[in-house]
């Protein structure tokens, strides 16, 4: 999913710096207000995580392939504003550094996989949950259908910027100037490989990740509150 | 370092070992397409395409080892040179929200 430099047009890749800087700029205002130190080891493996995650290309039938971006699970434990910065981080070093995904798309990706996929999880994750208890083995589940559901809306997201392209950027003559496939070709090419492949891959590893941390510490969860701070609000009520 | 972090630091490590799996999906990514692979598919390399599509030179291009034997020669330089990107990719982006993190953080 990490979109090449010409293949988005201006119109596109302008646009989506445009969107993406004052979501980098609120997501730092939030990460500065919210963030404890003891979350600290856990947002940088969540960046080290997401970008040793994306490098297990797996191949479908046609020759294509892909992999999961490990988002959904990073925003459930450090929260999805946090999760931003981990993964745009990660995207903007794998551009640099090792020409996965473009320069010019560097906010095009950052928001597929680094906004799309930690919000749609969190909110999927939460809304399955309900009011269940957090040890509770439904909430596997609902990490599991929070972490397809998060990839495969990111690649109708990355499907839809691609296939507008040969509408807006073209030459007089009609020939397109970046991404020839138009809309009916990318959309279904995007979200099927990722649906049936890819998606499938991210709620599996998000199910176990989501399952180790239940069993090991709940209080790890973003918004779930430690057993000291649980006492603490507790004797508060009391005295 | 509590045992929770610990562990998933572990797992983490064990994950770069076992990296050079993902080198056996050989097909690219839709979209994905070099230049090459883009006329072979449409039978012309779109104008905008050629401008922009230039526009980088990665030092480490698709995780191998710069200035390396490529991938098609052999499977260990690859599979060296893929472990070695995940290595210097967790050192920097680890480190890098490591120090931002501990700047920001309360308490």
């Amino acid at each position: 999913m990490h979109i090449p430099d010409g293949y988005l047009g201006p119109h596109i890749y302008i646009a989506f710096w445009i969107i993406m800087i004052p979501i980098w700029y609120y997501a730092g205002q939030k990460l500065t207000t919210e963030l404890r130190s003891k979350q600290v080891p856990l947002l940088a493996l969540s960046a080290a995580f997401s970008f040793v995650i994306m490098m297990f290309n797996i191949p479908v039938p046609g020759g294509s392939s892909g992999h999961a971006v490990g988002a959904g699970i990073i925003a459930i434990i450090i929260g999805p504003w946090a999760a931003i910065i981990a993964i745009s981080v990660t995207l903007v070093l794998q551009a640099m550094i090792f020409g996965d995904g473009g320069i010019t798309a560097i906010a095009t990706n950052c928001f597929n996989m680094g906004v799309v996929v930690p919000f749609v999880a969190y909110y999927a994750y939460k809304f399955i949950s309900g009011n269940s208890a957090i040890t509770s083995s439904a909430r596997i589940i609902a990490a599991a259908i929070a972490g397809w559901l998060s990839l495969t809306l990111a690649a109708l997201c990355a499907g839809f910027e691609l296939g507008i392209q040969p509408i807006l950027e073209h030459t007089a003559e009609g020939v397109p100037l970046y991404m020839p496939y138009p809309l009916s070709v990318t959309v279904p090419a995007m979200v099927l490989e990722h649906a049936l492949a890819f998606s499938i891959l991210e709620a599996v590893i998000t199910a176990i990740i989501f399952a180790y941390i239940q069993r090991t510490d709940t209080s790890v969860f973003y918004g779930e509150k430690s057993k000291v701070e649980m006492n603490k609000i507790k004797w508060e009520v009391i005295a | 370092m509590d045992k929770l972090t610990r562990n998933l630091a572990i797992g983490l490590v064990l994950l770069i070992i076992i990296a050079p799996i993902g080198l056996i999906a050989s097909g690219t990514a839709y979209g994905e397409w070099a230049s090459d692979e883009l006329n072979d598919k449409i039978g012309y390399v779109p104008q905008g395409f050629e401008e922009l599509s230039d526009l980088w030179h990665a030092p480490m291009q698709d995780y191998n080892i710069p200035n390396g034997p490529s991938f098609e020669n052999s499977k260990l330089v690859a599979s060296a040179g893929y472990i070695l990107s995940a290595v210097i990719g967790v050192i920097i982006v680890g480190s890098l929200l490591y120090f931002i993190g501990n700047k920001v953080a309360k308490e």
